[in-house]
C-alpha cells in the first residue's frame, strides 16, 4: 500500500503538471475575454490526434511532432475566436460563449468521431514505456519529460506575461478592457493571440495526455473538460499560479483517492473537493473578489 | 389631407389588440388539446410529446435562469433525479397503468429537495463560476448514478410496459405532458406579474444594487431554483415513462443542460414567450436531424452547426428582436403621419436624426421589463 501511495503521489504530481499546462491556457483564455472554452478538452484530444497522425503515419517522434501540432493549434485557436467569438456581443455574451464553444465542441467530436472511429488509441514511442527504477516501482520517462515540457512552456507563459510588452498588453487587458483600448492596446488583437495561445498549448498538453493517460478517443473530451473546469474554478478564475496549485492537487488527490478507495469514486471525491473549497471561499484559492461582481 | 378620425380608430385597434392576445392564446390552447385527436400518426404525436416535454423543462428553466441572470447548465440534475426517482418507486411499489402519473408531484419533491443543498453552495457565486458550479454538481450526480448500489449502474432503469392501444399509445403523455407545459407557463407568467418576480429581475440587472433596496437576494434565487428544479424533475419523470428507460448518460444528459439553455435564447432569453417558441421550433428540427442524418456523428455535427448558426444569427433571441423591429416600425409610421403619438415628441417629425427608440442595451435591458 505504502508503495502504491507513493507512486500516486508521484504520479499525481508529475501528471498534475500536464494538466497544469492545459489549465493555464484555459484561466488565460478566460482572463483576457471573459469567455470559458468549454471547447479547451475537446482541442487538446484534436492535439493527440494530430501527434498521433504524425507518429503513425508520417513516423516523427512525438517531441519533434509539437513544432507542427503546436503552430497548427495556434491558427485552431485564432480561426475560432475570429469566427465564433469575437462576433459576440452585449449583454449575455457570458452565455452565448459557453453555447458557443460548447458548440464548437460538439463539431470537432463528431469530426474526430467520423475520422478516427471510437476505438481508444495511445500514443506511444520507446519512452512511454522504458524508465527509471523510483521507490521500488518503474516511472516511465514520458511523466518526467511531460512534466519537463509543461514547466518550461508554463515559464514561457511566465516570462511572456510579466517581461515582455506583449505581455504587458495582455495583463492590462485582463484588468480593464477599455482602460487598455484607451492607452493604445489593440484589444482585438491581443484576444486574439491569447487564445491562440491558450489553444496551443493543447497540443504539447494533448501529446502528454495522449502518451500517460490510459488512451484517449473523441470522447475523452468530456472527461477533461469537466476536470480543467474545476481546476480554474478551485485555483480562481484568471489566476495562473492558482490554475498551477489546483492543478497539482487535484490530479494528485484523484490517484490518492484511486488508490485508497476506488477508482470509480476518484472523480467524484475531485468534484467534491471542487464544492466544499467554494464553500468556504467562492473566490477560489488565489481568485480575487472582484470575480464575483456580477 | 384628411384622414379618417385617428382617435376613434386608435381605440378600436387598440380594443382588438387588447382581445387579440387572449383570444390567440386559446386559439393556441384548443389547437393543442385537439392535436392528437387529428394527428394519429405515431411518429408524429412522439414528436409532439417530445417537444411539449422540452417546452415544460426550457419554461422551468427559465423561470430560474431567463429571471434572474443565472445560466445554469445543471438542471439535469433535477431532470435525472426526477426520472430515477419515479423509476425506483415504480419498481418498488409495483406501480402500473395510469396511476403511475400519480408518481410524478413525489419526483417533483425529491428534486426541489436536491435544488436546496445544490442552490445553497451554487448560487453564493455569481456569472461564471456558477455555471462552472453547476457543471460540476451535474457531474457529480451523473457518476453517482453511475456508481451507486441502486441505481442499475450502466443498465439504468426500464419501465413497465403500458397496458394501453398501440394506436393511442402516446395520448396519456401528450396530455400530461400539455399540462405539466401550460401549467409552467402559467407559473411563470404569475411570478412575472408578481412581487416576487420583480425582485427577481432586479437580481438580474443589478444584484448588489437589489440588495441594497432591501431585496432578500438569497431567498429570492433560492425559491426560484428550488420551484424551477421541482418542475424539471416532474418532466424527467414523465419523460422516463415516455421513453421506457432512464440510463445514467441520457437521464444525466449534458446534451439536456445546453440544449434547453439554447432554446430559451433562441426564442429570447428572460421573455415569457420567447423560450416556448425556441423549444417549439429547435426540438421538432432536433429531431428531424436525428432522423434525418442516422449515422449519429453526423447528427452531432449538424446539432452543432445549428448551435452556431441560432448563436451568430439570433443572439438576442426571437421575441426580443420581433419586438424591436415592431417598435421600430410603428414608430417610422408614426412619425411619417406626423402623429402625435410618436414616441419621441420632442423631435422634429421626420427628422432624419431621431434616434432609433430602442437602442440594443436599453432595450436588452428591459426585454425582461414587466409587460
Amino acid at each position: 500500500m505504502g508503495r502504491e501511495l507513493t507512486e500516486a503521489i508521484i504520479d499525481g504530481i508529475l501528471g498534475g503538471g500536464v494538466y497544469a499546462l492545459m489549465a493555464v491556457g484555459l484561466t488565460l483564455i478566460f482572463g483576457v475575454l471573459d469567455i470559458i472554452n468549454i471547447a479547451q478538452g475537446i482541442l487538446v484530444v484534436l492535439g493527440a490526434y494530430l501527434s498521433y497522425v504524425l507518429a503513425v503515419h508520417l513516423h516523427i517522434d512525438l517531441f519533434v511532432g509539437l513544432l507542427v501540432t503546436v503552430p497548427a493549434m495556434f491558427l485552431v485557436g485564432i480561426t475560432i475566436q475570429w469566427a465564433f467569438i469575437r462576433p459576440l456581443r452585449g449583454r449575455e455574451r457570458t452565455s452565448m460563449s459557453l453555447l458557443a464553444t460548447y458548440a464548437v465542441a460538439i463539431i470537432i467530436e463528431g469530426v474526430l468521431y467520423i475520422i478516427f472511429g471510437a476505438n481508444y488509441v495511445n500514443l506511444n514511442s520507446w519512452y512511454v514505456t522504458t524508465g527509471p527504477r523510483v521507490f521500488g516501482f518503474y516511472l516511465d520517462y514520458i511523466y518526467i519529460y511531460g512534466f519537463l515540457l509543461a514547466v518550461v512552456l508554463v515559464a514561457a507563459i511566465y516570462v511572456t506575461l510579466y517581461r515582455t510588452q506583449f505581455g504587458r498588453s495582455i495583463r492590462a487587458t485582463m484588468q480593464d478592457h477599455t482602460a487598455a483600448r484607451l492607452v493604445g492596446i489593440n484589444v482585438n488583437r491581443v484576444q486574439m493571440l491569447t487564445f491562440g495561445i491558450g489553444v496551443a498549448v493543447t497540443a504539447a498538453g494533448g501529446m502528454v495526455f495522449g502518451a500517460t493517460g490510459g488512451g484517449f478517443n473523441p470522447n475523452t473530451g468530456y472527461d477533461l473538460i469537466s476536470r480543467l473546469l474545476a481546476i480554474i474554478i478551485l485555483g480562481g478564475l484568471g489566476s495562473i499560479a492558482g490554475a498551477m496549485i489546483a492543478a497539482i492537487f487535484m490530479i494528485t488527490l484523484e490517484g490518492v483517492v484511486d488508490v485508497l478507495w476506488s477508482p470509480s469514486w476518484s472523480v467524484v471525491v475531485f468534484y467534491i473537493a471542487l464544492v466544499l473549497v467554494l464553500a468556504f471561499r467562492p473566490q477560489g484559492l488565489l481568485g480575487r473578489k472582484e470575480v464575483r461582481a456580477q | 389631407m384628411s384622414p379618417p378620425p385617428a382617435a376613434p380608430r386608435a381605440i378600436r385597434s387598440a380594443r382588438v389588440a387588447r382581445l387579440a392576445r387572449p383570444g390567440a392564446l386559446l386559439a393556441l390552447l384548443v389547437i393543442a388539446a385537439v392535436f392528437p385527436l387529428v394527428v394519429t400518426n405515431a411518429l408524429d404525436t412522439q414528436f409532439a410529446v417530445d417537444t411539449l416535454i422540452y417546452v415544460a423543462a426550457v419554461a422551468a428553466w427559465n423561470l430560474f435562469s431567463g429571471y434572474s441572470g443565472y445560466i445554469s447548465l445543471g438542471h439535469a440534475v433535477f431532470f435525472g433525479s426526477g426520472a430515477y426517482t419515479v423509476g425506483l418507486l415504480t419498481e418498488h411499489w409495483k406501480v402500473a397503468g395510469g396511476t403511475i402519473f400519480w408518481l410524478l408531484p413525489l419526483a417533483g419533491l425529491v428534486a426541489a429537495a436536491i435544488a436546496v443543498p445544490f442552490g445553497l453552495i451554487a448560487l453564493r457565486v455569481r456569472r461564471h463560476t456558477f455555471v462552472v458550479i453547476t457543471i460540476a454538481i451535474f457531474f457529480i450526480f451523473q457518476l453517482l448514478a453511475y456508481n451507486l448500489s441502486f441505481t442499475g449502474g450502466n443498465q439504468g432503469i426500464s419501465s413497465p410496459f403500458f397496458l394501453w392501444s398501440a394506436q393511442n399509445y402516446n395520448n396519456p403523455f401528450y396530455y400530461v405532458a400539455l399540462i405539466l407545459a401550460v401549467g409552467t407557463i402559467a407559473l411563470s407568467w404569475l411570478i412575472r406579474h408578481s412581487r416576487f418576480g420583480l425582485q427577481l429581475l432586479a437580481i438580474r440587472d443589478d444584484e448588489d444594487r437589489a440588495r441594497g433596496l432591501g431585496v432578500r437576494a438569497m431567498r429570492v434565487k433560492l425559491a426560484a431554483f428550488v420551484i424551477s428544479g421541482g418542475i424539471t424533475g416532474m418532466v424527467g419523470g414523465l419523460w422516463w415513462f415516455f421513453i421506457g428507460q432512464a440510463l445514467p448518460e441520457t437521464a444525466f444528459n449534458p446534451i439536456f443542460d445546453v440544449t434547453v439553455a439554447l432554446m430559451a435564447f433562441l426564442g429570447g432569453f428572460g421573455t415569457l414567450a420567447g423560450p416556448v417558441l425556441g423549444a417549439l421550433i429547435l426540438e421538432p428540427l432536433q429531431q428531424w436531424v436525428a432522423i434525418t442524418f442516422t449515422n449519429g456523428y453526423t447528427g452531432e455535427i449538424a446539432l452543432g452547426v445549428l448551435f452556431l448558426l441560432v448563436i451568430l444569427v439570433l443572439p438576442r433571441g426571437i421575441v426580443p428582436t420581433g419586438r424591436e423591429l415592431a417598435t421600430s416600425w410603428q414608430a417610422r409610421r408614426t412619425r411619417r403621419r406626423g402623429g402625435p403619438g410618436a414616441p419621441s415628441g420632442a423631435a422634429p417629425p421626420g427628422s432624419p436624426a431621431v434616434p432609433s427608440p430602442s437602442p440594443s442595451g436599453a432595450s436588452s435591458a428591459s426585454g425582461g421589463g414587466v409587460q
